[in-house]
């Protein structure tokens, strides 16, 4: 009798430190989610930034003024100008 | 002390005394009272009014805290950025919190960039809650946060960016300081653009950290995308081409519209003056006005083109009518309409090649003012276009039961009657794809649209088209609107302007024209608002910018050159354009 209680306590303790266990785990795996949702986010922001980036360097004013006064290009005059037809 | 009868507790004469039985019994029911209340409100609580209290247990451990959403991005056709949102901070602050040292406030003052005494004298303020400012870049906020000041905090917003500046302002329009439209596209389509921030409940530790996700009460939504019809290359021509006439003829504004004659999308939306939607500070009516959508002005001439195709459609004239435009004056009633020059006699294509006012007129005299009514209608005068646009303008149409014979002249020549620069293009379109009416469309559309009517038949779509070509060539109006390499058509247009109901010397030029002329793909129109440079001539001042922006649109649409490439011998056609200085 005293056997068999002793053998279903232990049960129960291990079970209840199983659940402890658990719990524990599950806290930890969240807070990891957590912290990588937040760094989905602070990469979705840094994203928007960089593609505000991208934008304000290949600004069209931007890549005129530097085609035309940096690096001296011009729009070719009419004549200069060969059509090429792909034979399709 | 030995004499002294000494009375114990036990032996106490009044205990001796015997108590009457109903005195323990009442102590004893009193007490059963009590603890029968007590079990009671036990019972109450925790059984069947429990939810106060287990609300304020949660309240102690579980949180609800919002998720924010970000409002959408707007792109162009090809998916570049026009406009997005990024996070930043607001500081406020407590002022009756507030107590800073004088150090403190120094260097909270440098951060913020701000007077040492206007920021003295916000904390000064009465109320409970100040802003010290708004939307700060998150790295400011950071070195705020680590000074550690009392009664000082912050919190998230967004700040919309816009690195097309101002050469997109107007399509786009801005948001306020909450994130919500207030002008252009970001009114038109916030419904799209704006996110709607949830909320979610949370379990927190002792430190703050969340531990556990009890539940979603509303999943964050974050906006969603416009792509727009506009390409950015496109809508950059057209405003440095813009811009530069607007220098040149020192013109008080002006605006460009380009259409895509296929799927009646609007690839470019240019008006000068203009703003930096980044910097919004100090702005003014005039720079905030988009004209091609909102303003309406008597067209003139460019509204010749749509007479002489009635006129043709109807079989009241031939191609090869000859109309006598002699001696260039006419009387109608006792008002008096002339030509520039005399024209002699003209066919209809003519008549509209040389701008004549009187052929103009003689052939607008076939109609009956319900017929011409019934054209301008259906061409869309009078009628918004519906594109969602904040204050769109309809322009004028009036009934054509109160037209006089003189307005009814007047309106073939495009006075009396009014229209956006955008319904004139539109109605362009009637010339451009063989007599059909497209939809236009803001954004980026994937099918061309279904017709919404047919104005003419192909054939004097056709027709027209040939004239139109002649009208904007060497024999035309418009020489100046030539470009190497394609054939283009359209039509110029000098309206005098119309102020406190009489016409005025001042002039609005205009041109409105269609490219390649063979197979057309584009439509654009231009106006200038009172060029006060010399010139005023639509031919003149308007219909450079459309070669230049035609040359530059066919080009990067990689359109096959219609007309031999061979070099022009226009006038001011090598000279280059001023680049225009971003600012941001």
């Amino acid at each position: 009798m005293i056997r068999a209680d002793a053998f279903l306590i232990s049960i129960a303790v291990a079970s209840a430190l199983g659940v402890v266990a658990a719990q524990h785990q599950a806290r930890q795996i969240f807070s990891e989610l957590e912290r990588e949702q937040a760094r989905a986010r602070e990469l979705e922001v840094e994203w928007g930034q960089l593609q505000l980036e991208q934008s304000t360097w290949a600004a069209l004013a931007r890549v005129e003024l530097i085609a035309r006064e940096r690096l001296g290009l011009q729009e070719p005059q009419p004549g200069r100008i060969v059509i090429v037809e792909v034979p399709r | 002390m030995k004499n002294r009868r000494s009375v114990t507790f036990n032996h106490n004469p009044l205990l001796e005394k015997g108590l009457p039985v109903w005195r323990p019994r009442l102590v004893l029911l009193g007490l059963l009272a009590c603890s029968l209340t007590l079990v009671g409100r036990a019972a109450w609580l925790q059984g069947f009014n429990n939810e106060f209290l287990q609300a304020e247990g949660k309240s102690r451990y579980s949180r609800v805290i919002p998720v924010p959403a970000t409002r959408g991005r707007i792109t162009d056709r090809n998916g570049d950025v026009l406009a997005v949102s990024t996070p930043v901070r607001s500081i406020w602050a407590i002022p009756s919190d507030a107590r800073l040292s004088p150090a403190d406030t120094r260097s909270l003052a440098t951060l913020l960039e701000m007077d040492v005494p206007e920021l003295n004298r916000r904390l000064d303020s009465e109320r409970d809650f100040v802003y010290l400012k708004r939307q700060l870049a998150p790295e400011v906020a950071r070195r705020i946060a680590d000074l550690k000041l009392p009664g000082v905090h912050e919190h998230q917003e967004y700040r919309r960016y816009y690195p097309g500046g101002e050469v997109t302002a107007h399509m786009l329009g801005f948001t306020g300081v909450d994130d919500r439209g207030q002008e252009g596209i970001e009114l038109a389509f916030d419904a799209q653009l704006k996110g709607m921030s949830g909320s979610r409940r949370v379990i927190r530790d002792r430190r703050g950290q969340i531990i556990e996700d009890v539940e979603s009460i509303r999943p964050p939504r974050d906006g969603e995308n416009v792509a727009l019809a506009m390409d950015a290359k496109i809508q950059f021509l057209a405003y440095s081409a813009l811009r530069h006439a607007m220098q040149t003829h020192k013109a008080k504004a002006g605006g460009v519209v380009v259409l895509d004659v296929r799927s009646g999308e609007v690839l470019a939306l240019v008006n000068a003056p203009t703003f930096n939607p980044n910097n919004r500070s100090g702005l003014s009516g005039a720079q905030l006005r988009n004209r091609v959508l909102t303003d309406v002005f008597e067209p003139g001439s460019t509204m010749k083109p749509f007479i002489g195709a009635l006129a043709l459609e109807q079989r009241k004239v031939a191609l090869d009518t000859i109309i006598d435009t002699n001696p260039g004056r006419m009387t109608i009633g006792r008002a008096t309409i002339s030509d520039v020059r005399r024209h002699g006699p003209l066919t209809v294509g003519g008549v509209i090649e040389k701008s004549s006012n009187i052929g103009t007129v003689k052939l607008a005299m076939h109609f009956t003012p319900d017929e011409m009514w019934q054209m301008f209608d259906e061409l869309g005068f009078g009628t918004p276009l519906n594109l969602g646009f904040p204050g769109e303008a309809s322009g004028r149409l009036r009934p054509a039961r109160s037209w006089r014979p003189i307005e009814q002249a007047t309106m073939a020549y495009g006075h009396g009657v009014s229209g956006s620069l955008i319904q004139m293009a539109r109605a362009y379109l009637a010339f451009a794809r063989d007599g059909e009416l497209l939809p236009l469309s803001l954004t980026r559309v994937d099918a061309p649209p279904a017709p919404i009517r047919q104005v003419f038949s192909a054939e004097t779509a056709r027709q027209m088209r040939q004239i139109l070509e002649r009208a904007a060539g060497p024999e035309g109006t418009a020489p100046k609107a030539q470009v190497a390499g394609f054939r283009v058509a359209g039509k110029t247009g000098t309206a005098h302007k119309l102020e406190g109901g009489r016409y005025t010397d001042r002039y609005i030029s205009s041109f409105v024209g269609f490219a390649p002329a063979s197979n057309p793909r584009i439509i654009v129109a231009v106006m200038i608002d009172e060029p006060t440079a010399g010139q005023h001539f639509g031919g003149a001042v308007a219909a450079p910018v459309f070669a230049r922006i035609v040359e530059g649109t066919l080009r990067s649409m990689g359109v096959v050159p219609d007309a031999p490439v061979a070099p022009l011998h226009v006038a001011g056609k090598v000279e280059m354009p001023p680049v225009p200085k971003e600012r941001m």
